[in-house]
């Protein structure tokens, strides 16, 4: 398999979490045991929408459980005799190797997974200064000849930018130093968020320089935060931020 | 085709509660900080070769940038 793989270094290792529960998209060459025609192929690819059931393979060293995997979309692309090629957009941790072998049964003539390559891994996608392991080894001796840290940020990404897809809340300065020292979000270090949480989703908390501070678990929904005064609005659950970035600045209620 | 809306096609929209000013002496705008902290807060988007496994590319990319430690986001094995 080849593809999207996004690599956190040395501190931003923690937001692989994130990434590794973050949606996925790929592009599979599935192949037929058996000739079948477009028209039922299509049919079948269809019937695999939206929710599937799936037992990880064997091999996989995962807990072998009934789980649900939601598949976002499946797009047939096109066929040529026994492979078929199509994109998919799915949850994490959902196998494609299982879903060309179930695709199979449902066929009734069998196919297994002959290629594979990810095209999107949470917010990162082939789009997204993509770069193979020959072009960080070239830019990274262009920066130690040149001493230019232009060609560093060119491909290296802020932590942040794993984030992306997670709801935001932004915070002030005198909230930010008690949340790295694992405390839970109180309502009045509220500045704004995103609209549409909900009760027990997972938000991202940043300060107003975009800085991501922790993620945490939402305690209320959207408006009913942006109404109170007092109390707390989430719970934090990994803290992202040095303590002490920002000083100490506890506020009283 | 049904389609779900997949996360990076759901729409973010951010209400205001209340505004603040930042204090500029205390941290950096992520895409500022100074190179060395950039680094170690930073994420590679790595086009994964055929081949290795995911793990094997990660401890190159290690080496290659001489960081102490790093993670991916999810195996492409196989």
């Amino acid at each position: 398999m080849t593809g999207v793989l996004p690599v956190a270094l040395e501190e931003a290792t923690k937001v692989v979490q994130a990434l590794l529960l973050s949606g996925k998209e790929y592009v599979c060459v599935m192949r037929l045991h058996s000739e079948a025609s477009e028209a039922r192929v299509r049919a079948v690819l269809e019937e695999f929408q939206d929710v599937i059931y799936q037992r990880p393979p064997l091999r996989a060293s995962v807990k072998h459980r009934l789980r649900t995997r939601r598949i976002y979309y499946l797009d047939f692309l096109e066929m040529e005799g026994r492979n078929v090629l199509f994109k998919v957009g799915c949850e994490g941790g959902t196998y494609i190797r299982k879903l060309c072998y179930d695709f199979g049964e449902a066929l009734g003539c069998g196919a297994h997974m002959q290629e594979l390559r990810r095209t999107r891994a949470g917010p990162f996608t082939e789009n997204d200064g993509l770069v193979s392991l020959y072009d960080v080894s070239y830019y990274y001796d262009l920066w130690k000849e040149k001493g230019d840290d232009g060609v560093i940020r060119k491909f290296v990404f802020p932590m942040e930018s794993a984030l992306v897809l997670l709801p935001r809340v932004f915070v002030r300065d005198s909230a930010v130093d008690a949340v790295c020292h694992g405390a839970d979000l109180a309502a009045p270090g509220v500045l704004s968020l995103e609209a549409g949480v909900r009760r027990g989703d997972v938000v991202a908390v940043f300060t107003q320089k975009g800085e991501a501070v922790a993620w945490a678990k939402a305690l209320v929904g959207t408006e009913e935060a942006l109404g109170m005064e007092h109390g707390l609005v989430a719970k934090t659950l990994r803290v992202l931020m040095p303590r002490g970035t920002y000083p100490k600045m506890w506020r009283r209620e | 085709m049904p389609r779900t809306t997949a996360p990076w096609e759901k729409e973010h929209k951010l209400l205001v509660k209340a505004e603040e000013d930042t204090d500029p002496r205390y941290g950096h705008k992520p895409a500022e900080r100074p190179i060395q902290e950039y680094v170690r807060f930073g994420v590679l988007n790595l086009d994964k070769p055929a081949g290795p496994s995911s793990h094997e590319v990660t401890a190159w990319a290690k080496r290659i940038l001489q960081v102490g430690h790093a993670g991916h986001g999810g195996t492409l094995e196989g």
